[in-house]
């Protein structure tokens, strides 16, 4: 393959199209939705007219806004279409030549549009994910052969550190200083392994991008591993992502057929190899460390760091580990430069963030926002706020790592840095919703017990101290709490954080810890003999415990 | 070979580079409590005893596992410090069943020295009396679960001295406990040498030898060090 024959690819398949094609969601949203019954329906629409010729009903990944599923959307007139049922897949056909539907159009001058600025998810609804051809077509791997060709891995990796991309999957760590540090290692086996194991309830950036596009990936990590002098990738990803396996496994065997994978790439002196590794779904092997034992087969314990994976990782050798989302972002900054990223987003942020939006929540989706919206453009303009007049009571972001914003935070930007100081963490992209019904103690006490059943149980902090932890919340939402529990909880988070081995154990309490900050009086509410914040006792008949 | 200087405690030590605090700690008499570290053994940094301040760090970082660095300036005991190891003990104590006067161990046990050592009388935290099994199968040992506290030392010994890794870890979280073989009663473990280093490296009184009653265990740690010497530098003394 060379860079005739990638663009003769690209033409080819604009060629082989036919003048109207209706696409449909094949993520996991809408096919819940019934996104299947509208396939049958659209494609035996257009067999019944016999429009085979004109018509091409292809699928394509995730749309984004799956509140709204099953989505569809018709090219060449762009027009989406949102909750289509089977019933209307024929008038949905019909609109091809003039016909009228009755099918609900989406408004893509909504704010849940037109405050998204897609870089990640710049292919959506634009490609179908099983079809390298449609990903060549749209500009795919031209970032790869930029990179082979026209610059050295030092100019790749100066790119990734003027882009100031920082890891996406929560940590934040700049990911081309990570480059870097790998790329400075001795020459010598170096390994490059996409952390895929998303495993925060509510959160689903990177499962939607690998279902909608895997090559996207696979092109970020064969970047990486030209950048730092690594020839083997593997992607550790679960086995409850099924749709997103396959789609990758796809995607791999495309890509090595089609020479983007394999030796000389792009008729160069670099190779490259990428290996599925499927974990069986502990959260805690989504900790870099723990992640690297799983793929080694042994069991997936964390370990004290140093050394960092950079230095000594997968068998020891030097190891560019980065998440999903950072990996799709690496081929628009090889194709645009690292200024054009740093140009986007906030001082302390640059780029865009993908969001999974969930919770109490019109518009439940995923989202990809400029680095610096602010949390009440997402919640109420873009997500439309709570379903039927609802009042917004905190937004909640990191999953268990992360905590709670109450709702007179929401004016807080999207940042690294504004986040950790509410307490809260920018996380991998969870973000959950929570209305005025929500009782915050349920909420920690909830993430708790998620803790308690993901610790490894290797370090005694986390093992034990997540189970006391728990019942101690379990104790006061039963309204058997006393004020002395109260403090117990509070200490002890604060001891779990600071002596916990890993990222799991020393993230655990801040749920806690957030809620005792923000909405303190609920936990005092429930006590036995309930008290205000100043300790003054509150008459039981008034607030008499609700759990 | 390149030697640093660091102060631990206000003291002041040259130790060859690439030693951990802990061993610098000792080279400085200061004890630093600790229970999954035993010397000869690889280190895991588990039971978060032995935890300690750096400055300019704003990490707790764990002794065993941290490497000393040229001007390092290490504090060992803060009332911090002291209130979190006592958590930790206590968090131990509180998971497993753990009852000093019926165990073999009594006396002499390093749970017992270590909540002795860091002021824990008793536990703020509600026992959670799980229902743990014994093991007996074995000719000459036995495993007693109720008084494990997973630090990993008999693993690692069986592993990495007699070679015979016999020992490991199964299930997650507070369901882990240590399995002999592939999850087979330990006297059908082929694998067993019935070498006892086990025995000798359990810091409470989980693994034992069968004729010892309450109190009677008495584990032979230099033993262990006397073997690793011995492989290591050649050196036969004791």
């Amino acid at each position: 393959m060379d860079i005739n024959e990638l663009h003769a690819m690209a033409e080819q398949e604009q060629l082989r199209r036919k003048p109207h094609r209706i696409r449909y969601c094949t993520s996991a949203g809408c096919v819940s939705a019934g996104a299947i019954a509208v396939k049958d329906g659209l494609k035996a629409a257009v067999k019944d007219g016999k429009l085979d010729n004109e018509i091409e009903i292809s699928s394509v990944g995730c749309m984004g806004l799956c509140a709204r599923g099953p989505l569809v959307k018709v090219e060449p007139s762009e027009i989406f279409y949102e909750n289509v049922t089977a019933e209307q897949a024929a008038s949905v056909v019909s609109t091809c030549h003039g016909g009228a539907t009755d099918a609900k159009v989406s408004d893509l001058e909504h704010p849940f549009w037109k405050l998204q600025q897609p870089i990640v998810l710049e292919n959506r609804g634009r490609i179908n994910p099983e079809r390298i051809e449609e990903y060549v077509q749209v500009g795919g791997y031209q970032s790869l052969h930029k990179a082979l060709t026209d610059m050295t891995p030092a100019e790749v990796v100066e790119e990734m550190k003027k882009s100031g991309l920082r890891g996406r999957g929560g940590g934040g760590y700049p990911t081309g200083l990570k480059w870097e540090t790998v790329a400075k290692m001795p020459p010598g086996q170096k390994y490059v392994i996409c952390n895929a194991d998303e495993g925060d309830p509510g959160a689903f950036m990177d499962r939607s991008i690998l279902e909608s596009d895997p090559h996207r990936v696979l092109e970020g990590m064969a970047i990486a591993g030209y950048a730092v002098g690594a020839t083997h990738g593997f992607v550790y990803t679960r086995a409850e992502y099924p749709l997103a396996i396959k789609h990758l496994q796809k995607a791999i065997k495309q890509a090595k057929k089609f020479e983007f994978l394999g030796s000389q790439i792009f008729g160069s002196g670099f190779d490259f190899k990428v290996d599925i590794r499927i974990g069986a779904g502990a959260f805690v092997c989504g900790e870099e460390t723990a992640l690297m034992h799983s793929i080694q087969g042994a069991r997936g314990n964390p370990r004290p760091r140093p050394p960092y994976p950079a230095a000594s990782g997968l068998w020891d050798c030097p190891t560019l580990i980065n998440n999903v989302e950072s990996f799709a972002n690496v081929a628009p900054i090889v194709r645009n430069g690292g200024d054009w990223y740093a140009s986007i987003g906030t001082e302390d942020s640059k780029g865009t963030k993908v969001f999974a939006l969930t919770g109490k929540i019109t518009n439940t989706g995923l989202i990809e926002v400029p680095m610096g919206t602010t949390l009440r453009q997402i919640v109420e303009e873009m997500g439309d706020g709570v379903p039927d007049g609802g009042v917004v009571k905190a937004v909640q972001t990191g999953g268990p790592s992360g905590g709670c914003v109450p709702a007179d935070l929401l004016d807080t930007p999207v940042e690294y840095k504004s986040l950790l100081k509410l307490g809260a963490i920018m996380g991998s992209g969870g973000m959950i919703v929570m209305d005025e019904g929500t009782k915050m103690v349920e909420i920690a006490r909830f993430y708790m017990e998620f803790c308690r059943e993901e610790t490894c149980g290797k370090c005694v902090p986390c093992r034990t101290g997540t189970v006391q932890l728990y019942e101690l919340l379990d104790k006061i939402s039963k309204g058997q709490g006393t004020a002395k529990d109260v403090e117990q909880l509070e200490k002890l988070s604060y001891m779990v954080k600071e002596m916990s081995l890993c990222g799991l154990g020393q993230t655990a309490p801040n749920p806690i810890l957030s809620t005792l900050d923000y909405f303190k009086q609920e936990y005092l509410d429930l006590l036995q003999s309930p008290a205000d914040l100043n300790g003054n006792k509150i008459e039981a008949t008034a607030n008499a415990p609700s759990a | 070979m390149s030697v640093v200087t660091l102060k631990i405690d206000g003291v002041d030590v040259a130790i060859a580079a690439g030693s951990s605090v802990m061993q610098a700690a000792q080279e400085a008499s200061v004890e630093i409590p600790r229970l999954c570290y035993l010397e000869g053994l690889s280190t895991v940094g588990s039971c978060r005893l032995c935890v300690v301040e750096i400055a300019g760090i704003n990490k707790l970082l764990p002794a065993c596992t941290t490497e000393v660095r040229e001007g390092m300036d290490v504090t060992t005991q803060s009332p911090k410090l002291q209130d979190y190891r006592r958590m930790v003990l206590e968090l131990l104590f509180g998971e497993g069943n753990h009852v000093c006067a019926i165990c073999v161990a009594n006396g002499n046990c390093e749970l017992q020295d270590m909540a002795i050592a860091v002021g824990m009388d008793h536990s703020r935290f509600p026992y959670r009396f799980p229902d743990r099994k014994a093991d007996l199968s074995h000719t000459q040992f036995g495993i007693d679960h109720n008084r494990c506290i997973l630090c990993t030392r008999c693993v690692r010994v069986c592993d990495e001295i007699e070679g015979a890794h016999v020992w490991d870890v199964s299930q997650r979280g507070e369901f882990c406990h240590i399995t002999s073989g592939l999850d087979q009663p330990w006297g059908d473990v082929d694998a067993c040498t019935a070498c006892g280093k086990c025995v000798d490296a359990c810091p409470t009184g989980a693994i034992f030898r069968k004729n010892d009653t309450t109190g009677e265990k008495v584990g032979d740690r230099e033993k262990l060090e006397f073997l690793v010497k011995a492989r290591e530098n050649r050196e036969w003394v004791r």
